[in-house]
């Protein structure tokens, strides 16, 4: 007879260096734990299957949040509940990888629950094992979503009630109710025949990733000693009489024979194509034979403020876009919010000969104020020496500041006279040129029709533009 | 010669949750008298009779605290300068000497 060892898989650390802590052998759980025999059973498989170089385990928020001292893998540590997300784009980016989010029930029945049913759903090719100890045994055994009806917990001290807090959630059934996970399994942690059952189970759904064959789900119903005040050997048998007569073990979808390897998960475009593919080559590219002016010392920081619908954000984005055809270092940044639809609207709009560090305009250099609440509450904001331009047409009470350059527009009422109240955010734009002077009118007016794509507009916005710039002379 | 094997557990690594005694199905697994390094009364083997069915290394949440070897006439012999005598050696851990005695857990440097 061969001699066999069975000891410590080579996937696991030799040494579990744990913050601070003498004891480098041991875990940090309790004695009798599910999560330390589950451990063994997937770093030995790791081990066996030759994967451990390119396995990636998510470690979740609850007990397990250290399993990254233990596995000798790629270790993620997510946010609570979203590991299956996390899980989703490391595997798109390297799809050789393994994936394997590892979770307990208070992580994807409660906070979770969403992430994974979305990953399940889509059947990302990745590993779920599922702990579930019926308690959230991390903060001291709170009611989890998997905790039984009459289960007490410290948040559930007279027993949980379906009235109070809904019934106990079977994860395992609904994720096997999805078309495209491939095998999802209920085991559970007890005597020898489950362990070794476990065993298989833990090995198969990582077959089944290893093959591409795509999600794979393993419940696993385990002791939480601790939490449920009990010694670990009767936690064992009140898993078996109580728990599993509820969460009943077993093959809930198994399709791993029929389904084939997925090779590609999806054609992705090529980082080069991106541009194209998103229409975000730069003004610079499309625009060529205008000439732009040499790019001069500048540090506008503009506010617009209007109405929603003013097009007062269209405004902004137009002017950063042309100033960044001309070279300049641009920022724009849109103020949405419950003004968004009616209300008033305004956006903050950075232009500078240097590189900008914040987006944001608290004192603007200038203020294009297109609406009377809006003048009022950004008025006293402006740097003195600095520029309004109100809409003047809107507005029947000017600014009263005197330590600046106050110009009223009547932007409004000479879009209406161009055929259209949209354009009277092109009047301004076109005024705010002409008063700034850096911006060639030739390089605009081939620009906005590239930036305002609605062509109803093109010839509209032009001469709005220009009717603006005549407004300043 | 008689198939020996052998389920080595290691004191102080054993946290004595007693799920490798109760799952011994042939029960030569019992708590030692004394207390090991963390505090905890750990399992011990008896001494005799282990068959190397390897349910107590799968019940056993500890990583390393229980070792199974079946037939352990493959080992190496090697001397255990611990035990002072001659002991058989599993393979070494990673970067941890050319052997562990099965007797004590300690590992052997390689001379």
């Amino acid at each position: 007879m061969k001699t066999t060892i069975l000891q410590k898989p080579a996937s696991f650390y030799d040494d579990f260096v744990l913050k601070g802590g003498t004891q480098t052998h041991n875990t940090h759980y309790c004695p009798g734990c599910g999560h330390g025999i589950l451990h063994k059973l997937i770093a030995e498989a790791l081990s066996d299957f030759n994967i451990q170089d390119r396995t990636v385990l998510i470690s979740p928020v609850g007990c397990s949040v250290f399993a990254y001292y233990y596995f000798d893998v790629g270790n993620i540590q997510s946010a609570h509940g979203r590991a299956p997300a996390v899980a989703t784009g490391y595997k798109r980016a390297n799809p050789d990888s393994i994936m394997i989010s590892y979770q307990g029930d208070g992580d994807l029945a409660a906070i979770g629950a969403n992430e994974i049913l979305q990953a399940a759903n889509r059947g990302e090719q990745m590993t779920v094992f599922f702990v579930n100890n019926a308690i959230y045994g991390m903060t001291g055994g709170q009611m989890a979503p998997t905790t039984l009806i009459g289960q007490k917990s410290t948040t559930t001290p007279r027993g949980r009630t379906s009235q109070n807090e809904g019934f106990p959630l079977r994860m395992s059934e609904i994720i096997a109710t999805l078309e495209a996970p491939v095998y999802v399994e209920r085991v559970m942690l007890t005597d020898a025949k489950n362990i070794a059952r476990t065993r298989k189970a833990v090995r198969k759904a990582l077959k089944i990733q290893i093959d591409k064959k795509g999600f794979s789900f393993v419940e696993v119903l385990s002791a939480c000693p601790t939490g449920w005040k009990m010694t670990p050997v009767n936690s064992k048998k009140w898993i078996t009489d109580v728990l599993a007569k509820h969460f009943e073990p077993g093959v809930k979808k198994d399709e791993s024979e029929d389904r084939e390897p997925v090779i590609t998960l999806h054609p992705q475009p090529h980082f080069d194509e991106f541009h194209e593919l998103l229409d975000i080559k730069s003004l610079t590219d499309k625009i060529r034979g205008v000439k732009v002016p040499e790019v001069k010392p500048l540090a506008d920081e503009i506010k617009i403020a209007g109405f929603g619908g003013q097009g007062i954000l269209s405004m902004g984005y137009a002017l950063a876009n042309i100033a960044m055809g001309h070279r300049y270092q641009v920022s724009w940044l849109p103020s949405y919010g419950p003004e968004m639809r009616g209300g008033t609207a305004n956006c903050s709009v950075k232009i500078s000969d240097r590189r900008i560090a914040s987006p944001l305009v608290d004192d603007p250099t200038v203020l294009v104020a297109m609406n009377k609440p809006s003048l009022k509450r950004f008025e006293q904001d402006v740097q003195p020496g600095g520029i309004i331009l109100y809409d003047s047409g809107l507005i029947d009470t000017p600014p009263e500041r005197t330590d600046l350059t106050v110009i009223g527009i009547p932007a409004t009422d000479e879009a209406d006279k161009l055929g259209s109240t949209k354009a009277a955010n092109m009047i301004m734009l076109g005024a705010y040129a002409k008063l700034r002077g850096y911006l060639s009118e030739a390089y605009v007016c081939k620009a906005l029709p590239m930036i305002i794509k609605n062509t109803m507009f093109r010839e509209l916005n032009e001469q709005a533009f220009k009717r603006g710039m005549e407004l300043v002379q | 010669m008689a198939i020996i094997n052998r389920v080595v557990i290691q004191a102080d690594d054993c946290k004595g949750c007693g799920l490798c005694v109760d799952a011994c199905p042939v029960n030569v697994l019992d708590f030692a008298d004394s207390l090991n390094a963390m505090g905890y009364r750990p399992a011990r083997y008896t001494g005799a009779g282990c068959t190397g069915c390897g349910t107590c290394f799968y019940t056993c949440p500890e990583p390393r605290a229980i070792t199974v070897i079946r037939n352990t006439e493959g080992l190496e012999d090697g001397y255990c300068p611990h035990c002072d005598r001659d002991v058989k050696l599993l393979p070494g851990y990673r970067g941890k000497g050319s052997g562990i005695c099965i007797e004590c857990m300690n590992p052997l440097n390689s001379r």
